[in-house]
């Protein structure tokens, strides 16, 4: 007790004056508070891969939506004086076998990979979600129906139902779409249809469900923007899937059969000079894989952006 | 138990039925018979006799049962480009070729794949453990076709390091396996290292330390097991895609597989071989779902109850 | 002597916020056979302590400063030449001399493991027996706390087991090589209210039969106050008040022990309960202060900057509060 006497003796009296209530801090606050959406943008940023990605993309979209304007050549401008040309400045990435500018082609092979991507990406959102949805907030026979329909579609392997309908329906792009969107949707349907299970269960479905919502208005409005963070990222990862299936059919040769190539059709078409001119298969290689690349960044950025629990693990 | 693996290969069978049935109808659409379309390559004599065995004269549905029964003795027909060559014949002679590939690319993709991912899941060296995940980011991004490609630009047009035709040599391997596997190999080792992260973190690791359980023994006995779960469920169906080889790395580097068989098929709408390398390669693909099933069921009891 | 002594403890969690100062500065003792109750709210670092002393902290934690003896043997990780030697130490004491009793049997239990196996584990660490007698050993264990028919459950698996028969199992994990000290982290938090008091019966019966010491870890008085000789109130990772369970029920001294046992609900007077408004601090800035200052309804303008020092009331009570020097400055002014 001395010590204790001796450590105080510094101490004014003043010092024991009872604190007012307004000179506490009752409740501290750990993290300014923002906004759902911003703060996602504020962990996507901080993603640098992710950003890189972002601008990448932005670029290519860019390019191909511009490159009419930009270029003087076409996309089918023959040149046989310059063919198989090297990099020049003419010709920033060599001519190919018919003369034709290597990167116009490239350009506008990225109309074709990333409409197929984006156009195949929704879809799937679309087919998934509504498939999903019905199938986990209906329940009961319906789904078990619907998900033993699922089981059997996804233990095929996707590729022989996309060859085979390419085959029957023909090269184009309409096929292509059909063949990816024949089975991709599932994994989308699959989580949709766990996520709406859960939030039905849940207190706000009940509550809307008690003040009259109609049953579809209740399934859309409120289950479907509730799971929307899962189902973005699975969006985000489609799109290089569809640009992969769509590259891989074309390089073996039933891809779309349009005068402006895709990608993967160049790819094809530069393979035929791989041992004379290996530099021309080199470049839509490389926008396959960079793009695709990307787009994989960018989806591993979102599902983190839009996940707490992967906000805090970084 | 027993039940749980009963109700898994009714469905697939089903699933087995299905695919051999969709692929009949589907090639049936396009106009014509499978032979009636080509019936210039075939001599008339092989043709009648095609005509009595799989009964091409009757109606569809006759014909879809006469194929589905020669399909459950093995019999799928004659090649129509291959000027009726046997098509089990055609598939007996190019499996070796794949199934060989197949099994050093499944390897390497195993061994690799557990490797990097337990170094990134246990390493203290940061930049290690971010190395491995962008090689797996970028490992999944790069399909494999392309990738293959590449290397084989580089290793054997380019700096000539590694022979590209054929499967001769040991040597040979090398670039289509790599090709195939890298895919695979980044996939496993991103599971690899999350879930080992996971379970790491687990109570039940903790419970078994506080045993006094040594700290190997533990990870031995009461993590591996749960940290595997989500990887059987990836390589299952992994492993029966890379036995039954690659479309385009077979084609690319000339090796004579079932792979670079089908390529060819579609090039030249060998329609019987189409169906019949379909089927097997769905029922590769099921059957490995199956034992991934199974397996899973075996090891982590939860999963019989859920089913 | 004590069989645990704990000096000057402080443990420390580095988190992509910054240092968590989890545990700061806290020094008790266990005696022999002795049960001790350390009673907070969650972050108070109760549970934190009672890991670092088994060595079971997550791999971001680990104890800055302090010493912690127990049957007369350093164990803090400090005094061995290396990091193996240390955990072959404590891989002979975890479990034999001194185990733990977890918070929540639905995730403590490794699921796909047997039941029986993860019995038996802990008897063949410490104990050189063949598989049949180690088997006899859990099986007679599991009924010993009361798990029916253990000849049939000892082959099934944890999701075959309700949430109180898996506590059961936990405990009789704990108990298996009648340990000298017994760490219950909230044994009952996570169960019904039925299954509480008899999980609490269980572990007070058993403490009993081998003689062991007790440290149970509650957020709850009420749960100590059957069952522990002395408590200690843990508050922002700081001991601030510790006595035998008399002096702690009938003599509080510090603001937010008299908080607690408002808190505690008792049928027989129609009070009212009253929380304690406010949340804990905010531990990767600790306060220079009382820790409990923002929530005190008498704090006072030193409780703000300084931590006051442990002032003694007997040999078992002691409080850390201002207010014990206020009262005294007051008496001195008027007389």
């Amino acid at each position: 007790m001395t010590q204790t006497e001796r450590q105080t003796e510094d101490l004014d009296d003043s010092m024991f004056v009872k604190l007012e209530d307004s000179e506490k801090d009752t409740e501290f606050i750990a993290m300014e508070s923002k906004t759902y959406l911003r703060d996602a943008w504020d962990c996507f940023k901080r993603n640098r891969l992710a950003l890189a990605g972002l601008i990448f993309l932005l670029f290519m979209i860019i390019l191909a939506v511009l490159v009419p304007i930009l270029s003087p050549y076409t996309y089918d401008s023959q040149n046989l004086d310059v063919r198989n040309a090297l990099p020049s400045m003419a010709h920033p990435l060599g001519t190919d076998k018919l003369g034709r500018d290597i990167l116009v082609r490239l350009m506008f092979g990225a109309r074709i990979s990333l409409l197929v991507g984006f156009v195949a990406a929704f879809l799937n959102l679309i087919i998934g979600v509504v498939y999903g949805g019905i199938s986990g907030f209906v329940g009961g026979k319906t789904d078990m129906v619907m998900m033993r329909v699922i089981d059997c579609i996804y233990s095929i392997p996707s590729m022989l139902y996309v060859i085979l309908i390419m085959m029957v329906f023909g090269s184009n792009i309409g096929s292509v779409l059909l063949g990816i969107c024949v089975s991709s949707w599932i994994g989308m349907a699959r989580q949709v249809r766990t996520q709406v299970q859960t939030l039905k269960q849940q207190e706000f479905a009940l509550a809307a469900y008690v003040i009259g919502a109609g049953k579809l208005r209740i399934l859309f409005k409120h289950l479907i923007i509730n799971c929307m963070g899962p189902i973005i990222v699975s969006t985000t990862l489609m799109v290089p899937e569809a640009i992969f299936t769509e590259s891989f059919l074309a390089f073996i040769g039933i891809g779309i059969s349009l005068p402006q190539a895709s990608w993967g059709t160049l790819a094809s078409e530069a393979r035929s000079v791989i041992q004379s001119y290996p530099l021309q298969i080199v470049w839509p290689v490389l926008a396959i894989c960079l793009t695709v690349l990307s787009l994989n960044f960018i989806g591993d950025g979102v599902g983190e952006a839009l996940d707490p629990k992967n906000r805090q693990e970084v | 138990m027993l039940r749980y693996i009963v109700k898994r290969l009714a469905v697939g069978v089903v699933t087995l039925f299905l695919l051999a049935t969709i692929t009949f109808f589907l090639m049936h659409v396009i106009p014509g018979s499978p032979f009636a379309g080509e019936t210039s390559k075939l001599p008339v004599k092989v043709l009648d006799k095609l005509y009595e065995k799989y009964g091409l004269d009757k109606p569809l549905f006759d014909q879809y049962v006469i194929y589905m029964k020669n399909a459950v003795k093995g019999d799928f027909g004659v090649s129509i480009y291959r000027k009726g060559r046997s098509i089990e014949k055609i598939i007996a002679n190019g499996l070796p070729y794949t199934l060989r590939l197949g099994a050093v690319s499944v390897t390497f993709a195993l061994v690799a794949g557990i490797f990097l991912g337990t170094v990134a899941a246990f390493t203290r060296k940061k930049w290690l453990s971010s190395f491995v995940l962008v090689l797996a980011t970028a490992g999944v991004s790069m399909p494999g076709f392309l990738l293959s490609v590449l290397l084989l630009l580089l290793f054997g047009v380019v700096l000539q390091w590694l022979p590209f035709v054929g499967l001769e040599s040991p040597l040979h391997y090398i670039l289509p396996a790599v090709g195939m596997a890298f895919a695979p190999v980044s996939m496993i080792a991103r599971l690899v290292r999350s879930s080992l992260r996971e379970v790491m973190k687990q109570d039940y690791m903790v419970l078994a330390r506080s045993k006094g359980t040594s700290e190997i023994m533990v990870i031995w006995r009461h993590g591996l097991k749960n940290a595997m779960l989500p990887v059987i469920t990836y390589a299952g169906p992994m492993i029966a895609t890379l036995l039954t080889g690659s479309f385009v790395i077979e084609s690319l580097y000339s090796i004579p597989g079932i792979g670079a068989e089908f390529v060819t098929s579609i090039t030249n709408r060998d329609y019987t071989m189409i169906m019949a390398l379909t089927i097997l390669y769905g029922s590769f693909i099921i059957v490995a779902n199956i034992v991934t099933d199974i397996i899973n069921a075996m090891i982590d009891p939860r999963i019989k109850l859920g089913k | 002597m004590a069989l645990l002594d704990v000096k000057h403890l402080t443990v420390d969690f580095n988190t992509d916020q910054g240092v968590v100062h989890a545990v700061r500065d806290i020094s008790f003792s266990v005696g022999e056979s002795e049960a001790v109750g350390i009673v907070g709210e969650s972050g108070s670092g109760k549970s934190v302590t009672m890991y670092s002393v088994m060595g079971l902290l997550a791999a971001n934690g680990g104890i800055r400063e302090g010493s912690v003896v127990f049957g007369g043997k350093e164990i803090t990780e400090k005094a061995y030449p290396s990091r193996k030697a240390y955990q072959a130490e404590m891989s002979k004491i975890r479990g034999n001399e001194m185990s733990m009793i977890f918070q929540d049997p639905m995730t403590f239990l490794n699921p796909v493991v047997r039941i029986g196996k993860q019995i038996t584990e802990v008897i063949k660490n410490h104990n050189k027996v063949s598989d049949a007698q180690a088997k006899e050993q859990a099986v007679a264990l599991m009924g010993q706390v009361g798990i029916p028919s253990p000849h049939e459950r000892f082959g099934q698996y944890p999701h075959e087991f309700s949430g109180g028969m898996r506590q059961r199992i936990i405990i009789a994990m704990a108990l298996a090589n009648s340990p000298r000290l017994i760490i219950a982290d909230e044994p009952t938090t996570a169960l019904d209210v039925t299954i509480q008091a008899q999980v609490l019966d269980l572990i007070k019966d058993m403490k009993e039969k081998m003689n062991s010491s007790v440290i149970m870890i509650t957020h709850d008085l009420g749960v100590v106050a059957s069952l522990c000789d002395r408590i200690i109130i843990m508050y922002g990772g700081k001991i601030v008040e510790a006595g035998d369970a008399r002096e702690i029920f009938y003599q509080p001294r510090h603001p937010y022990t008299m908080g607690l046992l408002k808190c505690v609900h008792n049928p027989e007077k129609k009070d009212k309960l009253t929380p304690i408004p406010g949340s804990p601090p905010d531990l990767l800035k600790p306060p220079a202060g009382c820790p409990f200052v923002d929530r005190c309804s008498q704090a006072m303008r030193i409780c703000k900057l300084r931590m006051p020092e442990a002032e003694t009331y007997s040999e078992t009570h002691t409080c850390s509060c201002w207010l014990e020097e206020a009262g005294k400055r007051k008496g001195e002014n008027h007389g």
